[in-house]
């Protein structure tokens, strides 16, 4: 019954889906509400979750088994209300060990929590079998070392799971597992004359990734799924989707563990099943639900450390949703919807990560939709397809927060960040750490003068930064080479096409705080305080300056320079695997940990404040409402920053307009604008002082609200008291 | 104004504001203009009074930055509001900023209390001309009220809302409604009076009053005349509208 094309003879999800989707132009009143069966077991839910809450984050650990695709017996919160099936343990909210990571950091967790790791496995991890993190550290040169000792170079993932890669799940679905064992045995094939060292290594992936297939198979039996067929109905077609996604994190617990963009393809199914009269539309609002509570169950293990850059507990189960299909269709359907309802069904949440991806070309009643449940709820995220499909095509999915990768093509090694704001302090106090005072970088000679001179800054600058890239480069090719030999992601590569595409992504932290710095040392005048080791410990500023934020070229021409500046810099290097190198201006919640970990700046930022996020400007110094202060983000370039540019804006529900219609409205304008500006990414939270203040005092109260921070979203209760005192210390655009 | 004469093409400015929502239609971009003689007693902006303080732009500097923010003002059907202290005082920059706003397609408001100390007719009716809708402050329905909340007499705005009835322009109006000061039934009965007869008026709302403005007449060293006035509640402008819709 489906449109037949390419699709049916080789593996072609987008010409699947752009055959048999049937795009949605009308609003939302065709949705329905959750069944009683859905409140039932999102009750039962709620209940974990407290239970989870009161036990101070955890709510049990497995510290005997170690996580693969088929460790433990398959497990339900309720079997006989859950539709979907499938938890990563034989428990909900039972957390799981996987020690491939790093033993250490999994010991560290477990004692976090009160728990204590079984001998057995920390003998087996210690003696027996090397881990990524043991790995790394081995590798690791002296010059690295150093830079993520003092966090010029820091959140990198050599002590946990890089994660980022997006399995295309939807594979499973569409053509079952027996096809896609014999599309990978058909690809092994084709390296078996080579002995190169790429073709050794892509055979024993290939046979890695075909075990994985059949031990997804397997996890299918355990819930009484068959895995080798194709699905047959828009049930199995869920089911099959999320079976492969829990296989991909029951071995894996990379820092974001993304979705996709299913939606779509679930909606193929749907359409045809409301058809033939199997399914209705309670139904089908029904299996979405379901499918998302299962989402919102998932969990990994980690120390309490682990929070300060990724605060939350987050799993970015980022699922894409809407776009332009290049034919000039839109492809928003009745399932972009009814993934928004669960916002309403089961209320606001951190997870599934909901990314909408924006288009002028989206139809007027989608857009009115997705901006009354922004209103409503503060948890979509908001980015660019008109600017995303020139690269990205019209089938690519957002893996974490900003990143785009083309479905099952395309892949990522995440680099985490490196701190522009203590590259700058390096530059003024000759390669030493500010706060320390250790000697990081070699050859920086010391500055001539108190009085800082732009010129001379600037020349200082470009040494200390060339040398932090080089190390910087050097640590994520020695990390992506360790993690694919000790911690691959068979699951995962598994529903990848053999031939990849793969991108090495950089990140600055402290764009805005450096743009402004330097515009300090340039129209003011700033002179250096130091202490008797000769560090700088603050700066006297004389005069007025320009700020980030304002929709001003001479301050925001210095911010693009900057991300300019980096990325040539880095380009003059070769890269693991011949990836592509890529930038993103991204700090999740890590600006608060940077900004502790960094000293006084020139811009006036007083040692150790916070970090604007992502590519916000700073706190404050927006002074000139919030079109000013987006249009400064939107000069950034893409083109410059293709893995992603982080902008988190908050405002109150009165500023962006009087009645529920009008704040809609000038929402979707908003984004609108935005986005023509030639931004990439906009998360957009809508929300009182008031309810945030009272909700630091009487957490108990929100179980629920959520709030969007650098490219995701959070249970605002789940936030440190920092990190919570920060959101509120965030410019809250609001006119008096 | 003597400088804005000899150089009508500079405005005195206090501020600009990128995103406005609730002075005039979809997103608009805001220039408070620097200047207001009223000293009314719930100003909100007592730092606008000064004729001399802000800063100068020509109207080709304020043109610049709305272009900026065309895409939003577009996608919203937006516009540029001028609001202030009292706008009509630098009238001059007002046409000519307005008239390349009309160049470049772009909509107008004013928001003003009608306080319009030029008599020169000609020049207000090319403002009117170039302006696509006047948001007018009505502070009180009766000149005894008026004359307390404010040092200007409700006259004017009445012969400012009669010209804007004769040139036939849309107009919306406002009133702060200030608990114990302007909300009695007597005031409601005057305001409603004055609204009953009114053709172009496309939008009547009350403000209510809120205490935010209060810092800024501490910060300048003045006494806050409303210290013991509380802010409107919702009720307070439900009751108002009662009074008003009977």
């Amino acid at each position: 019954m489906f449109t037949r094309g390419r699709w049916d003879k080789t593996i072609d999800m987008r010409d699947f889906i752009n055959r048999n989707y049937k795009p949605y132009d009308g609003d939302e009143s065709f949705l329905c509400e959750p069944t009683l069966r859905t409140k039932k077991l999102w009750k039962k839910c709620l209940r974990l979750f407290k239970k989870e809450h009161e036990s101070g984050g955890v709510y049990d650990i497995d510290v005997s088994t170690v996580s693969t695709i088929t460790s433990h017996k398959p497990g339900y919160i309720d079997k006989n209300l859950e539709i979907i099936k499938g938890l990563q343990t034989d428990k909900p909210l039972k957390r799981a060990i996987k020690p491939l990571g790093g033993i250490r950091i999994v010991e560290k967790a477990c004692e976090d929590y009160g728990y204590e790791l079984d001998n057995k496995i920390k003998e087996i991890y210690l003696k027996y079998r090397k881990t990524h993190n043991d790995a790394v550290f081995d590798s690791y040169t002296t010059d690295i070392l150093r830079a993520r000792g003092t966090g010029l170079i820091t959140g990198l993932p050599d002590n946990y799971s890089r994660g980022r890669i997006i399995g295309d799940y939807r594979r499973v679905a569409l053509y079952g597992i027996e096809k896609l064992i014999k599309a990978k045995k058909h690809d092994k094939e084709l390296f078996e004359d080579y002995s190169s060292q790429e073709a050794i290594r892509l055979r024993e992936e290939i046979a890695d990734q075909i075990g994985a297939l059949e031990d997804i198979v397997e996890l299918g039996k355990s819930y009484s799924c068959d895995l080798n067929r194709p699905a047959e109905n828009a049930k199995e077609a869920i089911q099959w989707v999320y079976l492969a996604y829990l296989a991909a994190i029951k071995e894996q617990d990379g820092a974001a563990m993304s979705l996709g963009s299913v939606s779509n393809f679930f909606d193929v199914y749907i359409e045809r099943d409301l058809k033939l009269g199997i399914l209705t539309e309670e139904k089908a609002q029904e299996l979405i639900d379901d499918f998302v509570i299962k989402l919102r169950m998932v969990r990994h293990l980690r120390p309490k450390s682990y929070s300060e850059i990724f605060a939350g507990d987050p799993i970015w189960i980022t699922e894409s949703i809407a776009g332009v299909g290049i034919d000039g269709r839109h492809k928003v359907t009745k399932t972009s919807y009814r993934f928004l309802q669960t916002l309403f069904n089961l209320g606001p949440a951190p997870e599934p990560n909901l990314t909408v991806l924006w288009s002028s070309r989206l139809p007027d009643n989608f857009k009115r939709f997705c901006a009354s449940v922004s209103i409503a709820t503060s948890s979509i995220q908001y980015e660019n397809d008109d600017l995303m499909r020139l690269i990205g095509g019209d089938d690519y999915s957002i893996s974490c927060c900003v990143s785009l990768l083309k479905n099952g093509s395309e892949m990522q090694y995440f680099g985490a960040r490196c701190n522009l704001a203590k590259v700058l302090l390096y530059a003024l106090n000759e390669g030493r750490d500010e706060i320390t005072g250790e000697k990081v970088v070699p050859g920086i000679p010391p500055v001539s003068s108190d009085i800082l001179d732009h010129d001379e800054v600037r020349q200082r600058f470009m040494q200390v930064l060339r040398w932090t890239v080089r190390t910087y480069v050097e640590a994520l090719n020695i990390i992506h080479s360790v993690h694919d030999m000790y911690y691959y992601e068979r699951s995962q590569m598994a529903l990848l096409n053999t031939e990849l595409t793969r991108y090495m992504a950089f990140g600055i932290a402290g764009l805005s705080v450096v743009a402004d710095s330097l515009s300090a040392i340039r129209y003011a005048k700033v002179r250096l305080v130091r202490n008797n080791k000769g560090l700088t410990t603050d700066f006297k500023i004389t005069g007025d300056f320009y700020t980030f934020g304002n929709d001003d070229d001479r301050v925001d021409g210095r911010a693009v320079d900057l991300v300019t500046t980096f990325l040539s810099e880095i380009k003059k290097y070769k890269f693991y695997r011949d990836s592509l190198p890529a930038v993103s201006i991204l700090t999740i919640t890590s600006n608060v940990m940077y900004g502790k970990k960094t000293g006084a700046t020139p811009d006036g930022r007083k040692k150790g404040e916070p970090f604007a996020p992502g590519a916000n400007p700073m706190h404050g110094r927006d002074k000139n409402g919030v079109v000013a202060s987006l249009n400064s983000v939107a000069s950034i370039p893409y083109s410059e920053c293709r893995d992603g540019i982080s902008n988190t804006f908050t405002t109150v529900p009165d500023t962006l307009g009087k009645t529920k219609e009008e704040q809609a409205s000038n929402l979707v304008g908003l984004l609108e604008g935005y986005f023509i500006k030639g931004a990439q990414h906009l998360n957009a939270n809508v929300i009182d002082k008031k309810t945030l203040k009272d909700a630091m005092r009487h957490p108990h109260k929100y179980p629920q609200l959520t709030i969007r921070v650098s490219g995701y979203a959070v249970h605002f209760n789940k936030l440190s008291l920092e990190q919570q005192k920060e959101v509120l210390a965030r410019t809250f655009h609001e006119i008096m | 104004m003597k400088s804005c004469k000899s150089k009508p093409r500079v405005g005195r400015i206090h501020s600009i504001e990128s995103f406005a929502t609730q002075d005039g239609p979809g997103i608009r971009f805001l220039v408070f203009m620097q200047g207001c003689t009223a000293g009314c007693l719930y100003c909100q902006n007592p730092d606008t009074w000064n004729l001399k303080a802000g800063f100068d732009m020509s109207a080709e500097e304020v043109l610049k930055k709305v272009k900026r923010c065309m895409p939003y003002i577009k996608a919203s059907n937006g516009g540029i509001t001028v609001s202030g202290g009292e706008p009509l005082l630098q009238i001059e920059f007002l046409i000519e900023l307005f008239r390349l706003c009309k160049i470049n397609n772009i909509h107008t408001a004013v928001d003003t209390s009608a306080f319009y100390n030029n008599h020169d007719k000609k020049l207000l009716q090319k403002l009117i001309s170039l302006t696509g809708l006047f948001i007018l402050d009505i502070k009180a329905g009766h000149e005894t009220l008026h004359k307390k909340i404010t040092s200007r007499s409700l006259c004017e705005v009445i012969d400012f809302l009669n010209i804007l009835e004769s040139e036939k322009k849309p107009y919306w109006l406002r009133y702060v409604l200030v608990p114990k000061l302007n909300d009695s039934k007597k005031d409601m009965q005057a305001l409603k009076k004055i609204l009953s007869g009114l053709a172009y008026c496309e939008k009547f709302e009350f403000l209510p009053y809120h205490t935010l403005g209060k810092h800024k007449w501490e910060c300048m060293k003045l006494k806050y005349p409303l210290r013991n006035t509380p802010p409107a509640s919702l009720q307070d402008i439900e009751r108002a509208q009662l009074v008003l819709n009977k």
